[in-house]
C-alpha cells in the first residue's frame, strides 16, 4: 500500500512542503540565529526514522552572527555528499532546554527509495513488523551516488 | 522543483516602516534574490538626505568626525565610500544597476594611529548603509587563521570566516600570514582561502587588513592577488603634537579625569619629548602616559591619609603627576 504517494521522506520541519530554496533556508537560519540557537549540519545515507543520530558535518557552528556562514557549511556539505540526506539542526543552549529545537532537511537524493514493511512470523500466530530502509540495500560505498 | 505556494516574508514589497536596516536586508541581498530593492525599507528614498535619514549613517559619520582627531585622509575616504553607497542605493531605487562595490580595505600606519578604532567604526557605518548585514567586527591575528599542522589551517580559517559573515573581518598584522623564509608555512593556505571568499562572497563580508606600512607593502608585493582584490588602501598618518594633546584631553574626559592648568602645560611639554624617544606608539603611548600619571596622582592623594578629599581633587591630574615621568629627566 502506498501511504506516501510523493515518495519523499517526511522528517523534521517543512518536509511536506516543496524543497526550500537557499533564500528560504537562509531566512530560517536567520530566525534561529535571532533566537540564539547554534546551527549544525548533519548528513546520512540511511533515512530510517529510528536513525536519530546522523553523521555530523564538521563541528556545530557556535558564535555565528549571519546566515551566510551556515550556508557556506551547507554548500560544502552538499558538494561533498550530493546524493545524501542533509539536515540543518538548531541547538538551544538555554539552561533547562539544552536540546535541538529546529531540524529540517536541506538536501535529499534525486531518487528516494523509501521504506518497506517486513513481516516476520514468530511463535504461534505472532507477527513482528520491521520498517526496512531500502537505501541500506546497497553497500555503503554505493549509497548516495546518483 | 515547483515554485513554492507560500509567501516568503520580506521578499515582495518590504514594508517601508522597517526601522532597522539590518533586519530584512538579508532577504534581498541573497545572490538569487530577484528584486534587489535596497537593503532596507529605503525603496522610496529619492534624495541623498532621504537615504541618510533612513539609514542613520550620517550620525556615525558625524560621530567619527567628532571623536577621531586628525586622520584627515582617512575620514575623507570614509566619506567617499559612504557617498558611493548612498548613491548606489538611490540608483537601485531608480531601477538602475548598482554593483556592490568591493570594499575590502587595508589600513596601514604606525602603531597607535587608530586602525582598530576606525575598523570598528567602519563596521558600524557599513551596517547603517546596509552594505554588511550585521555590522559586527571579528578581530583576528595569524594565530586564529593559521594551523599548527597539515590540514589544520583550512578548517580554522573557514571557522573564522563563518563567524565574520555579515560583518567585518579585521586581520591585525596581516603580513605575518606570509612568511617567505619558510616555504612550507601554512600561512599561504590561509591567504588562498581568504582570497577565494573575498572574491566570491563580497556581499557577505568585508575584510580589513591592518599593519605597519613598510611590512604591509612588502606583503602586498609578494601577494599581488591580495593587493588587487583590495580596493581601498588607507594610510593612517602619524598624529601631530596638537592632535595628541586633544586625544589626551578626550581620553581623560572619558575616564572622568581632567587636567589642571599646570597639567595642561606639563602635557604640552611632555608630548614632543616623548615623540623623540624610541618605541613611540602615538595615541597608545599617550594613553600609557596618562595611566602612569593616574598612578602618581593616586599615590600623591594616598599620602594624605587624614584629609577628606574633594571630588575635584579626585578628578584632577596636576602638572607634578606628569612631570615625574622619566621623559623629563
Amino acid at each position: 500500500m502506498m501511504t506516501n504517494p510523493v515518495g519523499r521522506i517526511t522528517q523534521g520541519q517543512f518536509s511536506y512542503l516543496p524543497d526550500l530554496t537557499d533564500a528560504e533556508i537562509s531566512l530560517q537560519i536567520e530566525y534561529g540565529l535571532g533566537k540564539g540557537y547554534a546551527w549544525s549540519v548533519e548528513y546520512t545515507d540511511d533515512p530510517h526514522p529510528r536513525n536519530t543520530y546522523w553523521e555530523m558535518f564538521g563541528i556545530p557552528l557556535f558564535d555565528l552572527k549571519d546566515a551566510a556562514g551556515v550556508m557556506m557549511e551547507v554548500q560544502s556539505c552538499r558538494k561533498t555528499f550530493p546524493g545524501h540526506y542533509i539536515r540543518l539542526m538548531a541547538f538551544d543552549s538555554t539552561r533547562g532546554v539544552e536540546s535541538i529545537v529546529m531540524s529540517f532537511i536541506v538536501n535529499r537524493p534525486d531518487e528516494e527509495p523509501g521504506f518497506g514493511l517486513r513481516r516476520q512470523e514468530s511463535h504461534g500466530r505472532t507477527i513482528r513488523y520491521t520498517v526496512h530502509s531500502y537505501a541500506t540495500d546497497l553497500p555503503e560505498a554505493e549509497r548516495g551516488t546518483r | 522543483m515547483a515554485a513554492p505556494l507560500y509567501q516568503i516574508p520580506g521578499q515582495q514589497a518590504p514594508s517601508p516602516a522597517a526601522s532597522d536596516p539590518g533586519v530584512d536586508c538579508m532577504t534581498n541581498a541573497r545572490p538569487d534574490g530577484a528584486a534587489n530593492t535596497g537593503p532596507d525599507g529605503a525603496a522610496s528614498a529619492l534624495t541623498v538626505s532621504d537615504v541618510l535619514a533612513q539609514s542613520r549613517a550620517y550620525a556615525v559619520i558625524d560621530e567619527l568626525e567628532r571623536d577621531l582627531i586628525g586622520l584627515a585622509p582617512v575620514k575623507g575616504r570614509i566619506r567617499d565610500i559612504a557617498a558611493l553607497l548612498v548613491i548606489d542605493k538611490l540608483r537601485t531605487n531608480m531601477g538602475l544597476q548598482a554593483h556592490a562595490p568591493s570594499l575590502h580595505m587595508s589600513f596601514t600606519g604606525n602603531p597607535g594611529t587608530g586602525k582598530t578604532t576606525v575598523a570598528l567604526r567602519m563596521a558600524e557605518i557599513l551596517h547603517r548603509l546596509g552594505y554588511v548585514r550585521k555590522g559586527h567586527m571579528v578581530a583576528v591575528t595569524r594565530d586564529d587563521l593559521v594551523g599548527q599542522y597539515i590540514g589544520h589551517t583550512a578548517p580554522k580559517t573557514k571557522e573564522v570566516l563563518k563567524k565574520a559573515m555579515g560583518g567585518v573581518l579585521f586581520i591585525d598584522e596581516a603580513y605575518y600570514l606570509y612568511r617567505p623564509e619558510n616555504e612550507r608555512d601554512y600561512g599561504q593556505e590561509a591567504i588562498e582561502i581568504l582570497l577565494q571568499v573575498m572574491e566570491n562572497q563580497r556581499d557577505d563580508l568585508v575584510v580589513i587588513l591592518a599593519g605597519y606600512k613598510d611590512r604591509m607593502d612588502a606583503f602586498f608585493r609578494s601577494n599581488p592577488g591580495m593587493s588587487s582584490r583590495i580596493a581601498h588602501h588607507l594610510d593612517f598618518p602619524d598624529y601631530l603634537p596638537e592632535d595628541l594633546q586633544q586625544i589626551a584631553q578626550r581620553m581623560l574626559q572619558q575616564m572622568q579625569y581632567r587636567l589642571s592648568d599646570s597639567g595642561v602645560a606639563a602635557l604640552h611639554d611632555y608630548i614632543p619629548l616623548r615623540m623623540r624617544q624610541p618605541h613611540f606608539a602615538n595615541a597608545r603611548s599617550i594613553r600609557n602616559a596618562l595611566d602612569r600619571a593616574r598612578l602618581r596622582q593616586a599615590n600623591r592623594l594616598f599620602a594624605e591619609k587624614g584629609r577628606q578629599l574633594t571630588r575635584d581633587e579626585l578628578m584632577t591630574i596636576e602638572g607634578e603627576d606628569l612631570r615625574a615621568s622619566r621623559v623629563f629627566s
